[in-house]
Order: C-alpha cells, then structure tokens, then sequence
C-alpha cells in the first residue's frame, strides 16, 4: 500500500507539472493582459512600468521559471483584477462551488441509485420504460436550457425559489455554508438540481443496467436457492456488486460537475469558482487562471486517489493486487 | 413401509417464448425416500435441472410449472406460497450449484455468505451462526475452518470452493438435497474426493439426494437408484442394478454403451445416432423414435410407462434381457 501511494504521489507531482506548463503556454496564447489593465490612451513609459511590476517584461522560459519557483511556495502571484493572491481569491470562492456540486451528487445519488434499483429490478414494465424516458431527457436536454426552465417554473411562474444568488450563510463547524439558514438552503435548492439532472440521469442508467446484468448470474440464483430475502439479495448482493463500476463512473463525474458548475453558476449568479475563472478568463487574469485549473487538476487527482482506494474496498479481488 | 420424501408426479415445466412453448419438463415423475440417492441422469436440454429447479421453484421466467404435483413432506409445493418455498429453501430443501466459481458472491467473505443463510432461517446471534458455519465448514473437510471463514471466495480453489457451497447446503441439516452437476466442473481427483464425502455425509445425516448429472459413471458410483431423462420425460427409471444391467427402453442401452467402462476394455464406444431433437421440433409420440432402431408406427403415440416392480420404462418396444448383454 505505502509503494502504492508513493506512485501515486510521484505520478501527481509529474501531471501537476506539465499541467502548469501546458496552462502557463495557452494563457500566455489568449492575449496581453496589459492591453485589457491599461487604459488606451496610456503612455509606452506607463506600459513598461506596469509590465515591470508584473513581470510581464522578461522571456517566456524566465516567467515560467520565475512562476514555478514561487509556485512551489504557494505563491501563484497576485491577481491582476483583484491585487490579492491569486490562491486566496480563488479559495474565498471555492466553498461555494463545493457545496453546489457535493450537494448536487449526493443529490444524484440519493435520487438515482433507487431509482435505477427499482427500474432494474422490473425490466420491460411501464416503471422500467417511464425511468428510462425520463433519464433520456436528462441526458439529451442541454444543461443551460434545463437551468433556465427551473428559473422559468419555480422562480417565475410559482414563484417559490429565489433564482439568483447565495443567499444567507451560516456556519457550521468553522465552515460558512448555505445549509446552516433555510434562506441558504432555498438558493441552493434551483442551482444543485440543474447540476444534479444529468448526474442523477447517469446514476439511473448505470445501476439499471447493473441490476440487470447481476440478476441473472448464478450467485444471485444459489442466494435464492440458500432461502434469502429478495430485499438481502438485492440490497446487500446485488448492490455491493453494482457499486464498483458505480463509484468508478462517479469519481470521474464528480470532476466534471465541478466543470459544467460553470454553466450552472452563471445562469444562477451563484459566486462559486466557475464565475470567477470565466470573469478571469475575459479579464485576461493570468494568476487566477492558473492557479485555477492546477487546484482543479489537483483535485482531480485526490479524487481519483479515493476512488482507487474506495474501489479495492468494495473489490476483494482487487485489494491483494494494489 | 414410509412414505417417500419427495413425490413428483406428471411435473410440467413450460417455457412461453416468442418461438414457441418449450415444454422443457413435460411430465416428470420421481420418487425419493430418506436416506435415498437419486441419480437424474440425461443430456444437455433434456430438462434434469429444469426439473431440479422446479421443485424449489425457483424456474426462471418466462418459465412456469404448468402442471402436476410436488409433495415434500405431506406439503403441496406447487400450493406453497412464495414465502414458505422462500422459508424451506437452504432451510429443509438444499441445493447445490454446478460451477462453484459462480455460486458464491465475489464481492462477500464466504462468513458473511455462510451466516446470512443460517439467520435467514432461525434467529441465533452473529456468534452462534458463525460457530454453526465454522462446524459446516470443518465436516466437509477445509483445514483450519475458523480462519477460512473470513476468506473471500476466489482465496480457495474450485475444489474447496465446492466444499463450501456443500458446506452451505448442510447448514440446517436439510431434508433434501439437489444437487445439480456439482462435480462436473472439477477435475476427477477433486470430483472422487466430493463424491466419496456426499455419500458419507447424506447417509450420516440421512437425508435424501437427488444428484443431476449427464455423467451415468458417476450416478453408478453414488446412487441408489437413477431416472434417465430424456427430451423433458423420465423414459427409465429404477435401481442402479435393474437399470444399468437390464436397460429396457433403447436410449437406456445407448446411453451405458456410450459410457467409458473400466471393465470392458478394447472396444470402441458405441454412439447413438442422430442427436436430441430441438426444444421446439419434438416429435410427437416418442420423442426418441427418429434415433431408435427399434421404431415402429405405434411410436407416433405416446408410450405410457410400463411398471415391473419398481423399474419402470416408457417404451412401446422394450428390450429383452438378451439383447441387452454386451
């Protein structure tokens, strides 16, 4: 296990490392930040001046190299926009997009896994293909669109659920969270639903067909013929084999709906990361751009980390490999 | 004289498939008593396992028993309700598997899998279910059961493996076992091993055992009496001796001419010719009629079984001890 991790660590450093420079090239391929931070009737002395100060001035390779090494004491430079630590700002926000997007897949799971068991467990009945419709819907049905038709039915028309913001925080163990005020709460509700619709959509059609194809093997059969409950078979047997390719597919989801909060926090002005890097982005905010995706690849690697390590404790099979 | 254990009789089990009605079990009788083993002996598709699935009901759909009756006990099995065949599974009634690699879950140490079967049935404590397992383990021989116990199922090999799900079917001491194909997936050392244990087991415990296999070397060695299957019908049955040196319906003959014997050596196996009609394209009357030598018009109706003592066949043209001698 400890040779294991030590890989695993190694491997991390070596993608965070052509991550920063592969991102380090493209943002420095999108534009000159000055000609957004200067206005246009700005001197070529104020120009040299501010590219002095932010070292905009020396040879790509140097930047690079002056960039790593305060990187590596976790100084990704100042923001532009913001003249703070590009960390710090990205930080202030990343709680919020947290928070959208663990609710939104814990949303997905709590929705999907029964209805996936229930549809599973009844193949070719009208449950079965009213599920499968449905998650066909969530699947097919452009995520922004699905965002903007929440606003339109609860915000709009019921007037039930507020569309845009935050809302109230709280806090709870030393964390500030919507969860702690129902104003919070209520915010979040729209936002992680828009999130959750495809994930939720994703989980039904995994579990589904993951019932489907373990129901008929044999272990099922001799579990029957050894007089179990159909509730133990499906629960306990069926569900313990099915969660493998289940927590597998959701690591990797889990990522992505830290991509798509994109979309998500911009139709609902929700002030999570995803609105910060598309703001930096136009901004041309080179600190926060970067130091914005290498967090984002980092936390894409611990993901898949626990993954590795959920996946070799649901698989016996696996453990004495590892 | 007892009444049997288990009295099957006119057993149908029907497949309703978009091509057609399989009639995979179409009219079976059997007879076990206590203490008795009973060999179901017959070739791929001729509906052993059907058969043996279908008195614990556990057919698959789009199967269905359709007819007949199944008495366990003095109890009409066809009549039991979902929850009392649930209750006698693994309970009074056992089964065993064919391939061992497959029966037992994967993902489940072989505790969890033992103790779930035994709390399924009474309610003892994990601790008193998980001495009862380690006890099951230790009689079907596995070294050092009380550690084996928190293995996973792919730590053992098939042999052992098989020992375990036997293992698992003897936990309540059960009635009746069914045990379908259990050693044809082991190699033949393994499988002399299982064999020689079952019998020892099942006339200790003195239950009843109905072995399924398509292997009549292996049913002379361990029962007492065989049924021969054929095309979803029992064409022969009665003890290992009546049946084997005096076959009277020809698919008998054909099937111990085709089986490797240790004390007829030099001679070529014979074959029956032809092959077993397709679940859909039975002939009516006698199903084995377009292979049989023997076959005359009246073939195209149905044989009723014919009874002498308790050998019986279904055979219009039986053969006579004479030709039957090799």
């Amino acid at each position: 296990m400890t040779v294991f991790i030590l890989r695993r660590l190694i491997q991390a450093v070596i993608v965070l490392l052509v991550t920063s420079v592969i991102v380090f090239l493209g943002v420095y391929a999108i534009g000159d930040p000055l000609e957004i931070l200067l206005p246009g009737d700005a001197t070529a002395a104020e120009r040299a001046q501010v590219a002095a100060s932010l070292n905009l001035d020396a040879p790509l390779p140097l930047q690079y190299v002056t960039f790593l090494t305060s990187a590596l004491t976790g100084d990704f430079g100042n923001s532009f926009v913001f003249n703070r630590p590009a960390l710090t700002v990205i930080f202030e926000r990343l709680p919020a997009t947290l928070e959208l997007t663990i609710t939104a897949l814990v949303l997905s799971l709590v929705i999907g896994l029964p209805l996936g068991l229930w549809a599973g467990t009844r193949p070719g009945t009208l449950v079965d293909e009213s599920v499968m419709t449905g998650s066909i819907l969530g699947f097919s049905l452009p995520n922004f669109w699905q965002g903007m038709m929440l606003v339109m039915i609860f915000s709009v028309w019921l007037g039930w659920l507020p569309s845009t913001g935050r809302g109230d925080t709280g806090t709870i163990l030393g964390i500030r969270t919507s969860f702690a005020t129902w104003d919070g709460v209520t915010h979040l509700i729209l936002p992680a639903t828009n999130l959750a619709l495809a994930q939720i959509a994703l989980v039904i059609r995994l579990t589904r067909t993951g019932v489907q194809e373990t129901m008929p093997l044999d272990f099922v059969k001799f579990a029957r013929a050894r007089g179990l409950s159909e509730r133990r078979i499906l629960f306990v047997h069926v569900f313990k084999t099915i969660l493998i390719p289940i927590v597998t597919v959701i690591g990797v989801e889990f990522g992505s709906l830290i991509a798509f909060a994109v979309v998500t926090e911009t139709i609902f002005a929700w002030p999570g990361v995803g609105k910060l890097i598309i703001d930096s982005i136009n901004a041309l905010d080179r600190p926060v751009v970067v130091a914005y995706i290498l967090v984002i690849v980092a936390m894409f690697i611990v993901i898949n980390f626990l993954v590795d390590v959920l996946y070799s404790l649901l698989d016996p099979r696996i453990r004495g490999r590892a | 004289m007892t009444a049997p254990l288990l009295k099957v009789q006119g057993l149908k089990t029907w497949f309703d498939t978009p091509r057609g009605m399989v009639k995979s079990v179409d009219g079976v009788d059997l007879e076990l008593r206590r203490g008795e083993i009973l060999g179901l002996v017959g070739e791929s598709g001729s509906g052993k396992s059907v058969t043996g699935f279908s008195l614990i009901g556990l057919v698959d759909a789009p199967g269905r028993v359709v007819d007949g009756r199944i008495d366990f006990k003095g109890e009409d099995l066809r009549a039991a309700s979902p929850a009392r065949l649930r209750e006698l599974r693994g309970d009074r009634i056992a089964m065993i598997f064919q391939d061992p690699m497959m029966t037992l879950n994967p993902v489940l140490r072989i505790g969890t899998q033992m103790i779930e079967t035994v709390r399924a049935h009474r309610k003892v404590s994990r601790a008193e279910a998980r001495a009862k397992a380690v006890e099951a383990l230790g009689k079907v021989g596995i070294p050092r059961p009380a550690e084996r116990i928190d293995a996973y199922p792919h730590e053992f090999s098939g042999g052992m493996r098989q020992r375990v799900a036997i293992a698992i079917a003897l936990l309540h001491e059960p009635d009746l076992i069914i045990a379908d194909e259990p050693t044809t997936a082991l190699d033949v050392t393994i499988q002399s091993q299982i064999l020689a244990e079952v019998q020892k087991l099942a006339a200790e415990m003195g239950m009843g055992l109905i072995w399924i296999s398509h292997d009549l070397g292996v049913v002379a060695a361990l029962a007492q009496r065989v049924a021969v299957m054929y095309a979803g019908r029992i064409v022969e049955r009665g003890t290992i001796d009546e049946v084997l040196d005096t076959p009277r319906h020809p698919y008998t003959a054909g099937l111990i001419g085709s089986t490797p014997m240790a004390n007829v050596r030099g001679r070529p196996l014979r074959q029956i010719p032809g092959s077993a009609p397709p679940p859909l394209g039975r002939p009516e009357g006698c199903p084995f009629r377009p292979r049989c030598a023997h076959a005359t018009d009246i073939c195209r109706t149905e044989p009723a079984e014919t009874l002498a003592g308790g050998h019986g066949w279904r055979c219009f043209h039986p053969l006579q001890d004479a030709e039957v001698r090799p």
